[in-house]
């Protein structure tokens, strides 16, 4: 198996040498750090200030933070859509379900237990 | 970047099958994959394995947000300005990984050295303001031991820095092998997965800052 470039196959994280030129690389990192630094201001802003209402923030902060994944991914992971990179965004998805059930599904459950959970003073009487 | 990949379709690629059909290499009738995406795409299965277990710890950390058992909640505890200065060390250290990529691609050894140091720097920096907090927490009775909100809060980050830590013995020894034995091919599939790395670890600190603290400081 050969060592060469192929100029044809895409890793996940790799920069072209040959298709890009220096100038071209950078200027990508740096659309990708520009972005990233706006959305995490954005996300810290949200939280110091009275902008949102206030219940409505951690949703507004899992919308930022997922967005600025988004951002990594593209710009400094370089996971596109091209056919070659078929079988690392198919990982990625994987990934993805796998983590949605694992948190979403322990949030939901373990809410729906602590309400049907009888409260703590009732439970405290019926022990005397 | 996409630009490129976008006309990926139409362009001829040498050893497209009969009739112009596209079949990169690792793809149909284009070959087997060469090494250096094989490598990238193992690596890339382990790091989601990775993000899969932390997932599990955010998710402990999500249901005991509010378990703080007459204990201090985060928003007693957190330094938004330490948290602020820690994420922009992680993002502008992801930054300068991403230059010692390009550098790298270029073969040149300068500046892949000052990019990789620069990004050990700001790990280094990172930890530094990280294991300070954990003294500070420690020191006021917010141990691990507290309740069980602390329990997972110091799994969830301590197991983060835990890996920053790896990445940085490995960002050491990635300079010591490009030094001494230059841009072989082996040390680049190295320096790739090693960048692979270092980007994942900021996704997941994306992941912490929210949850852990900017969710946790309104609870």
């Amino acid at each position: 198996m050969s060592d060469n470039w192929d100029a044809d196959d895409v890793a996940p994280g790799f920069t072209e040498a040959r298709a890009y030129t220096v100038r071209e690389d950078i200027q990508g990192y740096l659309v990708g750090l520009v972005l990233a630094a706006l959305l995490t201001a954005a996300s810290f802003y949200v939280v110091y200030t009275h902008l949102i209402w206030a219940p409505a923030i951690p949703i507004a902060l899992v919308v930022l933070a997922i967005a600025q994944i988004g951002v990594h991914l593209v710009f400094f992971l370089h996971l596109t859509t091209a056919p070659d990179n078929t079988n690392n965004v198919l990982a990625l998805a994987f990934g993805v379900l796998i983590v949605a059930l694992i948190i979403g599904g322990s949030v939901w459950i373990m809410a729906n237990l602590n309400e049907r959970m009888m409260p703590m003073n009732h439970m405290m009487q019926m022990q005397r | 970047m996409s630009a490129a990949d976008a006309v990926d379709l139409y362009r001829p690629v040498p050893g497209a099958g009969e009739g112009g059909r596209i079949s990169a290499t690792g793809h149909g009738e284009g070959g087997p994959a060469s090494k250096r995406v094989i490598v990238a795409y193992g690596f890339w299965i382990f790091l989601l394995s990775d993000i899969v277990m932390f997932s599990c710890l955010f998710a402990a950390h999500a249901v005991l947000q509010t378990a703080t058992a007459g204990g201090p909640s985060g928003h007693e505890l957190f330094n938004p300005k330490n948290i602020a200065i820690e994420t922009a060390c992680l993002l502008v250290s992801s930054f300068t990984c991403g230059m010692s990529a390009v550098a790298c691609g270029v073969r040149n050894q300068l500046w892949t050295q000052v990019a990789l140091l620069v990004t050990g720097l700001l790990g280094v920096a990172f930890l530094v303001l990280e294991a300070q907090d954990f003294a500070a927490m420690v020191a006021q009775g917010a141990g691990p031991q507290r309740s069980a909100f602390l329990s997972s809060f110091f799994a969830v980050v301590g197991c983060h820095g835990l890996h920053v830590s790896a990445g940085l013995l490995w960002l050491g020894t990635m300079m010591a092998q490009i030094f001494v034995n230059g841009f072989r091919a082996d040390i680049l599939r190295r320096m790739m997965c090693f960048n692979l790395f270092w980007h994942v670890l900021d996704i997941i600190w994306v992941a912490l800052f929210t949850i852990v603290y900017l969710i946790g400081e309104g609870r």
